[in-house]
């Protein structure tokens, strides 16, 4: 299965959220593609992002790098990169990588378009 | 021993292809289903990095992928052409690594990305070697595998 990209925006309490809903895998193949989005995006002017994991089958490393690289840009403009993710075998990643220290993971899109810390 | 041995050429869309054919192997072969998402994963991760070495060394040999299976253990081992490349990678991921016989002035791809896929190797996989020689380097990971059960 090939990777899928959509975004849309919505409107939380902290401001405009830029949701991005990724599916399907995220490897070596696929994470350029995602790489591109998130570059569109901050150079778009989109510095709060809300990445949706829910319907992503497959992380691998090059696709942590992506978004290791996705959370610089938008720290550069004082921005925040925001996951969602419910799904153990792609959360055991992050986990053993200590990126969930880095990330802030929310359950739901709702949640992560509402945070404000 | 039974063993499907796949080679491909250094392109990333051909990664997939041997994460299937390995987490297919590894179920017949009697990896548990919960292990599967590792193999798969790590085997992902091991090909990944040899098509990174492969491409930025100019390497066009195929990388080389080995699924055996053994008595009680399913093993894989990831080849690349690149001699000495990752041994220093691998040790600073604090994987297990023989250093006999690789060039010492190659040691100098320890590469970022290169790093975190072997850490995910090493976080994933308990049994895991990474060695290097004069005609590349591999990784060799291994899990248990359950008996069939044998029907009366």
């Amino acid at each position: 299965m090939d990777l899928s990209l959509s975004t849309r925006n919505v409107s939380g309490p902290g401001g405009d959220r830029t949701v991005v809903e990724v599916g399907g895998e995220i490897d070596v193949y696929t994470a350029p593609k995602l790489r591109e989005q998130l570059v569109e995006l901050v150079n778009d002017g989109s510095y709060h992002l809300v990445v949706d994991m829910e319907g992503v089958d497959f992380l691998d490393s090059t696709g942590l790098g992506v978004l290791v690289g996705g959370l610089k840009r938008v720290r550069a403009h004082e921005g925040s990169l925001r996951l969602v993710c419910n799904q153990e075998r792609i959360l055991k990643i992050f986990r053993i990588t200590g990126l969930t220290k880095v990330f802030p993971i929310h359950t739901s899109v709702e949640e992560a378009v509402n945070a404000t810390d | 021993m039974a063993t499907v041995e796949l080679r491909f050429s250094a392109q990333p869309e051909h990664v997939r292809t041997a994460r299937l054919v390995a987490a297919a192997v590894a179920r017949r072969a009697g990896v548990d289903e919960a292990v599967l998402d590792e193999v798969r994963l790590a085997v992902g991760e091991a090909c990944s990095r040899a098509v990174g070495l492969h491409r930025s060394n100019g390497v066009t040999d195929p990388v080389r992928v080995v699924l055996t299976e053994e008595e009680k253990t399913f093993s894989i081992e990831v080849g690349d052409g690149v001699p000495g490349a990752g041994v220093a990678a691998a040790d600073a991921a604090g994987v297990p690594g023989s250093r006999d016989g690789a060039p010492t002035e190659d040691f100098d791809d320890a590469e970022g990305e290169d790093e975190m896929g072997l850490a995910v190797i090493s976080g994933l996989v308990d049994d895991v070697e990474v060695s290097a020689g004069e005609h590349g380097g591999v990784i060799r990971m291994s899990w248990p595998t359950t008996p069939a059960i044998v029907l009366p």
